[in-house]
């Protein structure tokens, strides 16, 4: 099976072609012969995107998304290998759910779902799980995600015994103590009465977990940094030489907590939306490489659960069919991000980071690849979407970098219709 | 005449005329209340529907008297009567009301914007009676009446807030609505209470009881939950009472004539001594009487912007 896309512009190439035989990228063979020709009509090539950090919802909350619905919107934005968190029901703690999320994945062909186990039990942050057997069975990491591991002993072990099996652990800092609330605590929490959130909950967890990093010299990765703090300690401990990595999400870079002011539960999120000093702070890591990934924590929620009251709307947004678009509009039209920098934040830099191999375009590599359109805006329109769900801030958003296809192993997982 | 939107949801989305004449309707109101014959015919033929979450005995009560004075069909609903036990949602539950033909829904809720929640989805002007830590714009509109009558102007008045500033819609909605018409507000209360960023509602963080209510035109306690004790805010009521209550001393140092105001309902011997509650310049009585014309004020200009469209 030989595909040839022509008429594309390629990152990092002179060439306006990519030769795909048998689901791999490879030398140039003769239009003639190929049995499927795709007119690129001018869009970029960049490696299919990684998302180390979303939630596909099953097992347990299906009403919300499955790995079907959740990969082919993925695929919509772009991707080809998405992380899924283990905060499903049951939890992803064990190499039994594991496999039956891999299999699910496979028969809904969207993307390549590497799961994450959790870190420990029930993710209750007491006993360390399975995360052999978990490994196994094709975990790529493992977390406890929204319940953040509170005590430094528990987390020590996790990370020790995780370095035995040589697989990162990623951490949502957030000390529960501290944070009581539905949004960043500062001026507009006050303002319209809703208890807030400190960017101290954030950055005490992150400051422990960067020590116990240093003190163990195992690695450590940091969920979605909302916190110029944050930014500001992984940047001091990696020129330390301590083995920690990070990430952030659109959101966190486009936007700030103002937008709650009218209690609009689609921007509720945790970690919270913060003010604009942040947000600053959040691209200066991006450009300075101090942030090491663009995730999206995509996480979808039912009508019912956002519409709401906001102190009771539960947190999260979607992200997977916006996140590109988002980061080639406020990063790199701005001129913040080369072309090159933010598809590195995207895909292969994460993948690095939990080993995935993917990322590259490279002969003999699986032929992983997402076309977007950096010419034309459009108009981001909720109702286009392939999730479940539809809590997205975005809708109505004008931007840059629509996809026009998703390539997986040379097959379609998503083409825009003309 | 009457409102520019459809819903009084706090004093953020009031103009400056606009709380004037809140407030220039509630005096004339006051005069009825004051006959012999309390009845006006403003609301004749409309609905009203109160709808409570959390207790409540003046707001709610002044609220139904202000709709009975004027007329109207009224009802309650709280939440231990109504299907909200049942899990209704609140926007179901809100929707039902509007659906009976309710011209005005008074809702207290516990959420903070629960009203400008269900507003927009609704036919029926809401008016926010209280919703958790956000506003409580009737209160202050109450409170600013009080004033009003003291007041030629509020421009350069110093108003004195102490307590518990955190948890307490009466504070935002006083100092945003006396902030929009020249007033300088001063609030003070353990540092454990202090939202943060209130300065920039356009207020004072004072030092010191006594620095909030020196040269204040009108001081103003505040309830603190007894509860709160309970969650570290504070050691004890009898340390609460002896640094952050407004005793006497802290009263002679405001103006000669300054009045003291409470929202209700006061703790005596915590917020304020007994003495000072009760003293010639207490006029916390007078701010009931004046939540009832507030009230009839509010709803009757709500409903002349209703017929007028």
């Amino acid at each position: 099976m030989k595909t040839l896309i022509k008429n594309i512009k390629i990152l990092g190439s002179d060439s306006d072609k990519i030769f795909i035989t048998d689901g791999k990228i490879s030398e140039a063979f003769d239009e003639a012969s190929a049995d499927e020709v795709i007119d690129g009509k001018g869009a970029t090539a960049v490696p299919g995107l990684v998302d180390m950090h979303c939630h596909l919802r099953e097992p347990g909350g299906e009403y919300k998304e499955t790995i079907a619905t959740g990969s082919a919107s993925a695929a919509k934005g772009g991707y080809t290998s998405i992380c899924p968190m283990p905060n499903t029901n049951p939890t992803a703690d064990n190499a039994a759910v594991i496999s039956g999320i891999i299999k699910k994945a496979k028969e809904a062909d969207k993307c390549r779902v590497y799961p994450i186990g959790a870190a420990t039990v029930g993710i209750n942050g007491e006993l360390i799980a399975e995360m052999g057997l978990m490994k196994e069975a094709g975990i790529v990491a493992v977390s406890d995600d929204g319940h953040p591991i509170k005590n430094a002993g528990i987390m020590r072990k996790v990370m020790e015994y995780a370095s035995d099996f040589d697989l990162p652990v990623l951490n949502h800092c957030e000390d529960k103590s501290l944070s009581e609330g539905a949004m960043n605590e500062g001026e507009v929490s006050t303002s319209i009465g809703i208890r807030g959130i400190p960017t101290a909950a954030e950055d005490i967890m992150i400051a422990r977990d960067i020590i116990l990093s240093e003190y163990l010299d195992i690695p450590v990765h940091i969920c979605h940094v909302s916190t110029k703090g944050g930014v500001r300690m992984v940047r001091d401990a990696k020129a330390r030489g301590v083995k920690v990595t990070c990430e952030t999400c659109p959101h966190y870079f486009t936007m700030t907590d103002k937008c709650c002011e009218n209690y609009d539960t689609n921007f509720k999120m945790h970690p919270p939306l913060r003010t604009e000093e942040h947000r600053l702070a959040i691209i200066e890591g991006l450009k300075d490489g101090t942030i090491d990934a663009i995730a999206t924590d995509n996480a979808p929620h039912h009508q019912d659960e956002k519409d709401c009251e906001f102190s009771v709307a539960l947190n999260g947004i979607l992200g997977s069919e916006t996140a590109f678009a988002l980061g080639y509009t406020y990063l790199v039209k701005t001129g913040e991000l080369s072309l090159e920098k933010l598809v590195d934040l995207m895909s292969k830099s994460p993948s690095d980071i939990l080993k995935l191999g993917r990322g590259t375009m490279n002969i003999g590599d699986d032929a992983d690849i997402a076309l977007f359109d950096l010419e034309h805006e459009f108009t981001f329109d909720k109702n286009t979407m392939l999730s479940k769900s539809r809590n997205t801030p975005y809708h109505g958003w004008k931007l840059y970098g629509e996809t026009i296809l998703t390539l997986m192993g040379g097959k379609k997982t998503y083409e825009k219709l003309q | 005449m009457g409102l520019k939107s459809k819903d009084l949801l706090g004093m953020k989305q009031l103009t400056a005329e606009e709380i004037m004449e809140i407030l220039d309707t509630a005096k004339t109101m006051k005069l009825v209340l004051s006959s012999a014959n309390k009845k006006t015919s403003h609301l004749q033929g409309k609905s009203v529907v109160t709808l409570f979450y959390e207790n409540s005995t003046r707001t709610r009560l002044s609220f139904e008297l202000a709709s009975k004075y004027m007329g109207s069909a009224s009802a309650n609903i709280s939440t231990s009567g109504s299907s909200v036990n049942k899990g209704e949602s609140l926007l179901d539950t809100a929707r039902t009301i509007d659906m009976m033909g309710t011209d005005i829904i008074i809702m207290r809720h516990n959420q903070s914007g629960a009203p400008h929640f269900i507003a927009p989805h609704l036919n029926a002007s809401v008016v926010n009676a209280g919703d958790g830590m956000n506003e409580h714009p009737t209160q202050a509109l109450l409170d600013m009446l009080t004033m009003y009558e003291r007041f030629d102007t509020f421009e350069g008045k110093n108003i004195a807030i102490c307590g518990d500033i955190y948890h307490s819609r009466v504070v935002r909605s006083n100092a945003i609505g006396l902030s929009k018409l020249g007033a300088k507000v001063s609030v003070y209360g353990p540092k454990t209470m202090m939202p943060v960023g209130i300065e920039k509602m356009g207020v004072r963080i004072a030092d010191s009881v006594a620095d909030c209510v020196k040269d204040a035109d009108a001081v103003m306690g505040l309830r603190v939950q007894l509860e709160r004790q309970q969650k570290s805010l504070f050691p004890s009521i009898a340390e609460y009472s002896h640094f952050y209550a407004i005793t006497p001393e802290m009263l002679a140092l405001a103006k000669p004539d300054a009045f003291l105001m409470h929202p209700g309902p006061c703790n005596h011997g915590v917020e304020l001594p007994t003495a000072v509650y009760d003293c010639d310049q207490s006029v916390i009585n007078e701010q009931v009487t004046n939540g009832v014309a507030v009230r009839m004020a509010v709803l009757y200009l709500l409903m002349a912007r209703r017929n007028n469209l």
